[in-house]
């Protein structure tokens, strides 16, 4: 008996079986997942795609003992607002749980404000405070480049970077940490603090979405609400991400949000001031034309 | 002579990935994990120095365990040790209490008797490292 058991314990040391690991793991739930819920973005996805085989490809190399040291696996993301960063990062951390790489799979989002302090002293317990709060997750740092302000040399933004730098290499085991910010002011953040880039293994970049795309995502995102468009407000929400797109600040999907919200708030007005009698839910959640084009951004305005 | 204060202390010493996983399940079970520290290991002595706040929204041990390394490079040669509250009563109660680091060295306690009316003894236990202030009792 002893030895059966002894036999068996020495095949599975020998061999592993990917695509079983594969399956057992659930990152195929969450890949596709990824293809399904997110439109566009395919560089991302690809990227993602490669990096959770070679993950997998690590944890069975683990397991026949060719690897012994943890890869690094702190990332950053770069591209303009509202091209799904944190959104993805949230899959990543579902992602790397699943791998088995963090233990508890959360993902605590900050910004400057919530590592940074006020006055001396202050900055190194806020920002231990939030490293614990991540730890067994992802802390998802939101334009990290604010971090370092190099025109105040008593910033004390230099501080919480020591301080993550530190964590960052320490307990690799416990917390992946996400910088996430536009890609120009990355990539100057990185060259004035080379600690990160050389601690940083994936560099992801966040392509803008297609106008196509992003009536895509208009659509998804009114189906999730239960609304729908007809043809004529699909047309009109077209022409609306056309212009949109030209003026400034605009913020990709997150545009889209908000232009939605405030057509669902027209909508509610021209339903409650036309409504005479009973109504079904179809009226109800049925979005028209005019309620998109009464948009100041028709008008050569700027819907923020 | 050892100190045998809270739960698990008649086994050995845990390691850090063994306070990891007994941390972890109280977290598990919702209790604010705390580091506590002192250098008076009398039975008595309830209140420990507390090492920062009661951890209460850390889902994961590691948070504990770093902090426990941090209260070590500053007391390493004092008595340390984990408490769980539980607030689910309403009020903070302790679940669990373990001691995680102590003194190299333990001297024991003096035990003394005193005569008092009618002949009655009362006794009373001194940890000999108390003759010394605080803060020099152990090195």
């Amino acid at each position: 008996m002893e030895n059966e058991g002894q036999e068996k314990e020495s095949e599975i040391v020998t061999e592993v079986n990917l695509k079983e690991d594969f399956q057992a793991s659930g990152v195929a739930d969450i890949l596709a997942e990824l293809d399904n819920s997110l439109i566009g973005l395919t560089p991302v996805k690809t990227r993602i795609k490669e990096t959770a085989s070679l993950l997998l490809v690590d944890k069975a190399r683990e397991k026949l003992g060719l690897v012994n040291e943890s890869p690094t696996l702190h990332m950053s993301f770069s591209g303009n607002p509202g091209t799904g960063k944190t959104t993805v990062a949230l899959k990543m951390a579902n992602l790397l749980f699943r791998l088995g790489y963090v233990r508890k799979g959360h993902l605590v989002t900050v910004t400057r404000d919530d590592l940074v302090g006020q006055y001396i002293g202050h900055t190194a317990p806020k920002t231990k405070e939030v490293l614990k709060k991540a730890m067994g997750g992802v802390l998802f740092i939101d334009e990290a480049y604010y971090l370092y302000r190099p025109e105040n040399e008593r910033d004390y933004g230099q501080e919480a970077i020591e301080i993550l730098l530190q964590v960052m290499e320490n307990n690799r085991d416990d917390l992946v940490v996400i910088l996430a910010g536009y890609k120009d002011k990355m990539d100057k953040f990185f060259e004035s603090n080379p600690g990160f880039r050389s601690r940083i293994a994936h560099h992801i970049d966040f392509p803008d979405y297609s106008n196509n795309e992003l009536l895509e995502i208009a659509e998804v995102m009114v189906a999730s609400m239960n609304y729908h468009f007809n043809e004529e407000s699909k047309k009109a929400m077209a022409e609306y991400i056309k212009i949109r797109k030209k003026q400034p600040h605009f913020a990709n999907a997150r545009s889209i949000r908000n232009a939605i919200d405030r057509a669902r708030l027209r909508q509610a007005n021209r339903v409650f001031n036309n409504s005479e009698g009973p109504i079904g839910a179809s009226f109800l959640s049925q979005i028209e034309d005019i309620d998109i084009r009464q948009s100041r951004v028709f008008s050569g305005g700027i819907d923020k | 002579m050892r100190v045998t204060q809270g739960t698990f202390s008649f086994l050995p010493d845990f390691t850090d990935q063994q306070i990891h996983e007994q941390v972890q399940y109280c977290i598990d079970n919702g209790w604010a994990v705390s580091i506590e520290y002192t250098d008076d290991p009398h039975p008595r002595n309830t209140y420990w120095e507390m090492w920062g706040h009661p951890m209460f929204d850390n889902p994961d041990a590691a948070a504990v365990v770093y902090e426990l390394n941090e209260c070590r490079k500053v007391y390493g040669s004092y008595y340390i040790r984990i408490i769980a509250f539980d607030s689910s009563p309403g009020w903070e109660s302790i679940r669990l209490s373990f001691i995680v680091n102590r003194p190299s060295e333990e001297p024991g306690f003096k035990l003394s008797r005193t005569e008092v009316k009618g002949r009655n003894i009362q006794y009373s236990i001194t940890p000999y490292s108390s003759d010394k202030p605080q803060g020099s009792r152990y090195k």
